[in-house]
């Protein structure tokens, strides 16, 4: 029984992780109707980034993590504008191809510059956060941090100007260009934000996976169906649907189908859900008007 | 097609005729891929560029035809050339099955569900149960075939005509029935399916069907690469397959048939091109040429062709 | 100098061209009406004169050109523009829209003044502040977007069809507060209209525009008193 709590609570921390970049990933679609594939990838070089302050600059842990978000965020907000904007009208098939081709320069790039060893990370929480055998230090802290990463999000985006113009930039860019805001730079900056949390996913995934330029393609593969879970369109959903992927994973891997067809089943299984709900969860059932 | 066009593939097919005789064995062997990536990407092209059904998943049914070829080659002893007919079939009908219920999904929900596909697939290939079929993570050895009739073509020669011969017929069958009614008909799902369906077209039949056919043409693909690399093994179908199947069809041209073609050649020698200015980071280089291609020629090499031509054409009628 | 004019104004969406060198004017402190049919090119001119739409020609605005500008900058400069369909946020709440209404303004200290002067034209709004917007009647979402556009504290608003679904009650009730608007705070109008006698009794000037070219002009009264035109372009 204990190895059965365990194995929720562990994974509703991994499941912080996911719903993380699954709000990412929600975040970019609301504005775009597109899913960022590079998400994983950024994240994954952003933690990179925190890797060299930590061990080459000799950074402290917290330190390096607020600047790597900064960067994060900055690196967001210019690859949207030179990047994604000159491809703006152009078919969804293309766009998709220039996310794959960010996703695997910034693989390939990341891997020329550290390699392909696999590196530790440091994980900053102290021994006193664990909760005996039922969570470990680490998992306590990465869901205290996605709680608060998402509890700013909220507030950002519910109670500042900036937020909401943001939300109305998203929603309907036609009337948001009407009462003044500058619709393309609430889009970089969209980018940025989502970009940030990438960040923070990754730095908390690293110490779990270990750093590797490949580290967070399985992360994203479950983020991405979370999200879809969720509802394509809806935040909340996608913080739902992140915290049932991680359990979910956790008690199909360590009960019925062992660690390597985990990743194969999960997604048969969101599939499965899809053909009943094709919205998802929490999604809204599109009415098209004829 | 005009007369003009017919000129214009009657002399590119004589001139890939003559190849493997001026080419080396390797030379020939890469050309051989961009003919079975080519029939491939027509496959995935049908699917999504004319009927708009997003796959990420056609390395599953690549992968498909390729382990039904070895495991009929190696475990019941059938020639090479018979196995494409029950590698295709068997491919229309697991492409028919998935179409069936993919139907009710759209758009990103649909690219989730072919990319579980896609990344389904090399794991259950790898799983344990079926490894006496399937060889496994080791895989499957098959024999290279000769030329038949005691032809004067070496082996990599005989492979090459035999593919080309079996694109040719595909390519065909794809053109006839794109350019009638049944063309039609996807590319009116494909833009406005509401509509298509009042007019009497049946979705649901059209979509499974297209479906089938896609896997079909992508499956007898697969079957034609593990004859010519003599080998399959899980690890090479993997969800990269898949991705690159897409990247081709964009940069080739959505909707095009000849774009299958230009987007076999990209796909083919980019990455090699790319290995060569960096060994470091070639798939750096790759993303590059990527991007530069979609900002360049936002409809595909098929499309900048078509736009190239209608200007030339432009300037010879004012001059 | 005239508020706002336009010289030769074209406009085309992609390569159709729906205006064909229009020109306009009006005064400060006025109302004007753009009269038309359906199609007639009355919505393009308000997006052509909000930079929404690809143009050639001029439009100043007190003096200064405008045409060219994108949408935003052309906001900044006092132009609100309620357009057709209403534009409203659906998913944000009454009172959200209206303080996006106010998104560019630097005198932050007034906005709320102002949303309470809003309420006091529509009360009803006030009763619905916290409610998602999209939830509002027709009739609601009206008097919500032409207040957003009041939030602005804008030179000129420009009113694409503001009685399109109404019940007549209703568009007098809205036409009313126009009109009072204009007179205490001083702001101008281009109103675009397909219900002609309504917005003649609301306008000082009427322009007629007819498949994107402007084939009539002068005040309400002479449009009205003139029984010919009234009867062949404006059907009464």
């Amino acid at each position: 029984m204990d190895a059965f709590i365990h194995q929720v609570l562990s994974g509703l921390a991994t499941g912080g992780i996911y719903a993380s970049l699954a709000l990412a990933l929600v975040m970019i679609y609301q504005a775009t109707h597109l899913v960022n594939f590079a998400q994983g990838e950024m994240a994954m070089f952003a933690t990179y980034i925190a890797w060299s302050l930590i061990n080459a600059a000799g950074m402290p842990y917290w330190a390096a993590f607020l600047l790597t978000v900064a960067f994060a965020f900055v690196f967001g907000v210019v690859v949207e504008r030179v990047i994604i904007r000159p491809v703006e009208g152009a078919s969804v098939l293309s766009v998709v191809v220039v996310f794959i081709a960010l996703l695997v320069i910034l693989n390939s790039v990341t891997g020329w510059i550290y390699t392909y060893t696999i590196k530790t990370f440091p994980s900053p929480f102290p021994k006193e956060f664990g909760i005996g055998v039922y969570m470990s230090p680490h998992e306590v802290g990465t869901i205290l941090v996605t709680l608060i990463v998402l509890f700013l999000l909220y507030a950002f985006f519910r109670y500042t100007p900036l937020g909401l113009a943001m939300r109305a930039a998203a929603q309907n860019p036609d009337s948001a260009r009407l009462v003044g805001i500058r619709v393309g730079w609430m889009l970089a900056l969209g980018w940025g934000l989502a970009a940030a949390i990438g960040a923070v996913a990754g730095m908390m995934v690293a110490p779990i996976v270990y750093l590797d330029p490949n580290m967070m393609g399985g992360v994203l593969l479950y983020a991405f169906a979370a999200a879809l879970v969720g509802g394509i369109d809806n935040p909340w959903g996608a913080v739902f649907g992140g915290f049932l992927v991680g359990v979910l994973e956790n008690i199909l891997g360590a009960y019925l189908i062992g660690h390597e067809l985990k990743l194969a089943v999960a997604l048969v299984l969101i599939v499965g859900v899809l053909t009943v709900k094709p919205s998802g969860f929490f999604g809204k059932v599109l009415v098209t008007r004829v | 097609m005009s007369r003009r066009q017919l000129v214009v593939v009657a002399v590119l097919l004589l001139a890939a005729c003559a190849l493997p005789f001026l080419v080396s064995p390797y030379r020939t062997f890469q050309l051989t891929l961009v003919i079975i990536y080519a029939i491939a990407l027509l496959g995935l092209n049908i699917l999504t560029g004319f009927n708009g059904q997003f796959s990420l998943g056609h390395g599953a049914f690549y992968a498909m035809g390729a382990y039904c070829t070895a495991i009929l080659m190696d475990q019941a002893g059938f020639p090479y050339w018979a196995t494409l007919p029950v590698s295709g079939g068997v491919c229309l009908l697991f492409g028919f099955l998935f179409g069936l219920p993919a139907l009710r999904l759209e758009g990103l929900y649909l690219a989730l569900a072919t990319f579980a596909l896609g990344v389904s697939l090399p794991q259950l290939l790898k799983y344990k149960a079926i490894e006496k079929w399937t060889g496994g993570v080791q895989g499957i050895v098959i024999a290279k075939p000769e030329a038949p009739f005691g032809l004067p073509l070496k082996p990599d020669q005989w492979l090459y005509f035999f593919c080309l011969a079996v694109a040719i017929i595909l390519f065909l069958v794809a053109w006839n029935l794109l350019r009638g009614r049944v063309g039609r008909a996807l590319i009116a799902i494909r833009d406005q399916h509401i509509a298509a369906e009042a007019m009497g077209v049946n979705n649901a039949i059209y979509k499974s069907l297209t479906f089938g056919i896609s896997a079909m043409y992508t499956g007898i693909a697969g079957s034609l690469s593990a004859i010519a690399i003599q080998f399959v093994a899980p690890d090479s179908f993997n969800i990269f397959v898949s991705i690159v199947f897409l990247v081709g069809i964009v940069i080739g041209g959505i909707a095009s048939i000849s774009g299958a073609i230009y987007g076999a050649i990209f796909i083919q020698f980019v990455p090699n091109i790319a290995d060569e200015i960096s060994k470091a980071a070639p798939w750096a280089i790759f993303g590059v040429f990527l991007i530069a291609f979609v900002y360049v020629m936002p409809y595909g090499i098929a499309g900048g062709i078509r736009i190239a031509l209608a200007w030339w054409g432009r300037k010879r009628q004012n001059t | 100098m005239p508020l706002l004019a336009a010289k030769n104004l074209h406009a085309s969406y992609a390569l159709t061209r729906v205006l064909h060198g229009i020109s306009f004017s009006m005064e400060e402190g006025t109302i004007t009406t753009l009269l038309g049919a359906n199609g007639a090119g009355k919505t393009t001119t308000l997006r052509a004169l909000c930079g929404m739409v690809k143009t050639q020609g001029e439009v100043a605005f007190e003096g200064q050109r405008i045409d060219g500008r994108a949408t935003e900058d052309i906001v900044r400069l006092g132009i609100a523009h309620v357009p057709d369909g209403r534009g409203t946020f659906v998913s944000l709440t009454t009172e959200e829209n209206l303080r996006l209404g106010a998104y560019v303004r630097k005198d932050r200290e007034n906005v709320d003044a102002d949303m309470e002067r809003v309420f006091g034209y529509f009360p009803r709004l006030k009763e619905r502040r916290a409610q998602q917007a999209g939830t509002l009647s027709g009739g609601e979402q009206q008097m919500l977007a032409v207040s957003r556009a009041l939030m602005l504290r804008p030179k000129l608003m420009l009113l694409d069809e503001p009685s399109f679904g109404l019940a007549p009650l209703i568009v007098r009730e809205l036409f009313d507060i126009l009109r009072s608007v204009n007179e205490k705070e001083k702001v101008s109008m281009l109103v675009v209209e397909q219900n002609a006698a309504m917005a003649l009794d609301l306008a000082d000037h009427a322009y007629l525009i007819e498949t994107g070219r402007i084939v009539l002009s002068g005040t309400s009264e002479e449009i009205k008193s003139n029984d010919s035109v009234r009867r062949s372009y404006l059907g009464y």
